[in-house]
């Protein structure tokens, strides 16, 4: 990939970013621009760059591949695509290529680590266990996970290996989907409000787009109920943000467990002073192993494309 | 030939079997408990225990054992002369003199497999919320460290981890299978290997078993055998990216050593909800951001305390019945 030039939108992995170089690429920082610049960043650079490599931060927008005419490939170093215009890329003629599968363990045992974490309160257990305030014989009680009825919007990759792990703790398991799957232990709903009705974890594991955008809405909320829980590892937008902390807050839900939000890195911080809900910085896939492996399917993709080689894991 | 005598007597009320109670005893268990037993509560008497014994205590059957603290042996038995049998609402019983009961015949129920589904989810809480992060990282958003510094550290795979488990009992076995649906290859130690899990690679030893995992759980009882079982040569060999979850008792590790291993990064991380001491945590446990602790809140929920419950008034009837009792300790 001699001296092709590639935008890389957010800060990479170290062994990336290194890989990268070693194969000749030319690196553009784009997010080394403060974000009022970085179009212009683009159009300064346009005569070198070829591709990019962007997250689930910041894809490729209309904008940003309108002010790249020499661009042939959008490797995303995510395997959601809500940032990429699809559509203009299959216009222009642009692949776009994601990481699915390498992270969908990473993915499936954080959700299931969440719900575990919010329903035994095992942060403010910590919190406690540190403080020197635990008394001899004094016990807090929280709810059991075992056997609890696991909702999953989506069951895709991710959303089915959710599935077999809260298998293994007896959870009967339901799902939504746009169309029901061949799986006949797990009971349908034609509505995510059906769904949200009959299970004690809702599990938010589907695609952003135009139709799943606050696909949990208040309604949804009110269905999942003081008891419910909610898991988000999909993206902020698939829940309405402030109808989910009006409900946390007055207790209308019982608790969630979230690695995702509508305006990251931003977190509303009324959520700060719960202890039923759990909050992560979006790690669903940070691991070593895990992103090390996206990594390498990044490269690989790029390199298929210079190479003329059929692309790993086009979507595009 | 018996005759049925009429008396002028109001007929006799038929007595709920004494059961007796020395640890205070909290209002849910009172309330669940007092319909069929009379309970005899010791610490409701201004008399100090031994003269409470002695004078209340003769009579006495059976002996309620709720939280696992104090000791209960000799001393205590020879007071208690008819004494039948110590149920107990907790699983591990190290608090019970069970070779001083066995000898007079004393039999001792604990909770039975009531508590094992919070115990098991709650070691596959730790080892993924270790592993992953995630009690730091919440903390790393909830101080506003996200907005101000960025993305937070990487952390460890869980899936395909290699799971080495101290103890394939009820507890150990059920961790093991929620571990399995996460793609970790089982292995085991346990004081003889176990033929219903033909798929688990069982290990002779605790040394052995450490070298071939990345992953160490304690899921065992305590007893003079398994004290301090998990020591700095097993720590050496599990390895400095190793993790120990602990649900099972503290002494089952050596503390101070394991203190040291972890400041020292002999071993990477823990996750503890026992400790030698309890309410006692090791101090410079509290600062190190590779560990999670928690307050030996595996077991406790509603679910557990109503199951526990319900098993401990059965093991009470079945035994002032004459019947054996369902969950007798083995010894």
């Amino acid at each position: 990939m001699d001296k092709i030039g590639v935008l890389v939108t957010h800060k990479p992995l170290p062994y990336l970013e290194q890989e990268l170089t070693r194969r000749g690429c030319r690196l553009f920082r784009l997010w080394e621009s403060p974000e009022s610049r970085r179009l212009e960043f683009c159009r300064e650079n346009s005569s070198e760059i070829r591709a990019i490599v962007g997250n689930s931060n910041f894809g490729a927008d209309a904008a940003t591949i309108d002010a790249l005419p020499k661009l042939e490939i959008v490797a995303s170093f995510s395997v959601g695509l809500d940032k990429v215009d699809l559509p203009k890329c299959k216009e222009r003629g642009i692949r776009v290529t994601n990481t699915p599968d390498v992270l969908t363990d990473d993915v499936a045992d954080l959700a299931i680590g969440l719900t575990i974490s919010v329903m035994r309160r095992i942060p403010s257990a910590d919190k406690y266990a540190r403080s020197g305030a635990w008394k001899k014989g004094e016990y807090t009680l929280t709810t059991r996970f075992s056997g609890k009825r696991v909702g999953i919007l989506g069951l895709g990759r991710i959303g089915l290996a959710i599935a077999k792990r809260a298998e293994a703790f007896d959870c009967p398991i339901s799902y939504y989907s746009r169309s029901e799957k061949p799986h006949p232990n797990y009971t349908y709903y034609s509505t995510p409000v059906d769904l949200a009705s009959n299970c004690d974890i809702l599990v938010v594991a589907c695609a952003l787009t135009e139709e799943t955008r606050h696909i949990v809405n208040r309604a949804v909320i009110d269905a999942l109920g003081p008891k419910g829980v909610l898991i988000n590892i999909g993206r902020g937008p698939h829940v309405d943000e402030p109808e989910l902390v009006a409900a946390l807050v007055e207790g209308r839900l019982g608790g969630a467990g979230l690695d995702v939000f509508e305006n990251e890195p931003h977190v509303p911080e009324e959520l700060f002073a719960l202890d039923n809900v759990v909050l992560v910085p979006h790690v669903a896939s940070a691991t070593i192993e895990t992103r090390t492996a996206m990594a390498d399917l990044v490269l690989g993709n790029l390199e298929a494309h210079f190479l003329k080689k059929p692309l790993l894991t086009a979507v595009v | 030939m018996a005759t049925t005598t009429c008396t002028t007597n109001t007929p006799k009320i038929e007595e709920k079997p004494k059961v007796l109670v020395l640890q205070r005893i909290n209002a849910y268990f009172e309330g669940v408990l007092s319909p069929h037993f009379d309970l005899i509560k010791a610490d409701e008497s201004s008399l100090p225990i031994p003269a409470f014994l002695s004078t209340h205590c003769r009579h006495i059957r059976a002996l309620l054992v709720m939280a696992p603290i104090g000791t209960f042996g000799s001393s205590l038995l020879d007071q208690l002369p008819s004494l039948g049998l110590i149920a107990c609402t907790s699983a591990g019983v190290n608090h019970i003199d069970v070779d001083a009961c066995r000898k007079r015949s004393v039999a001792v129920t604990n909770a039975g497999e009531m508590f094992t589904p919070d115990a098991a989810d709650h070691t596959v809480g730790l080892l993924v919320d270790v592993l992953r992060r995630v009690v730091m990282a919440d903390r790393y958003v909830r101080n506003g460290s996200w907005m101000l510094i960025g993305d937070y550290p990487l952390g460890s795979k869980v899936s395909g981890k290699r799971v080495g488990i101290v103890g394939l009992g009820s507890i150990g076995s059920h961790v093991a299978k929620r571990l399995t649906a996460f793609g970790c290859p089982i292995s085991y130690f346990s004081r003889a290997p176990k033929p219903n899990y033909p798929s688990y690679t069982y290990f002779p030893n605790v040394l052995d078993l450490a070298r071939e995992s990345d992953v160490l759980i304690l899921s065992c009882a305590l007893t003079d055998e398994t004290r301090n079982i998990i020591n700095r040569d097993v720590m050496i060999a599990l390895g400095k990216d190793g993790v120990i979850i602990n649900v099972g008792r503290g002494a089952l590790i050596d503390e101070p050593e394991l203190v040291r291993c972890l400041k020292e990064g002999v071993i990477g991380g823990a996750g503890l909800d026992v400790f030698v001491n309890e309410p006692e945590v090791p101090e410079e446990l509290t600062h190190m951001e590779n560990v999670v602790l928690s307050d030996h809140r595996a077991v406790t929920t509603p679910e557990s305390f109503k199951n526990v419950l319900e098993l401990a008034i059965a093991n009470l009837d079945a035994f002032f019945s004459g019947k054996p009792v369902l969950s007798p300790v083995s010894c």
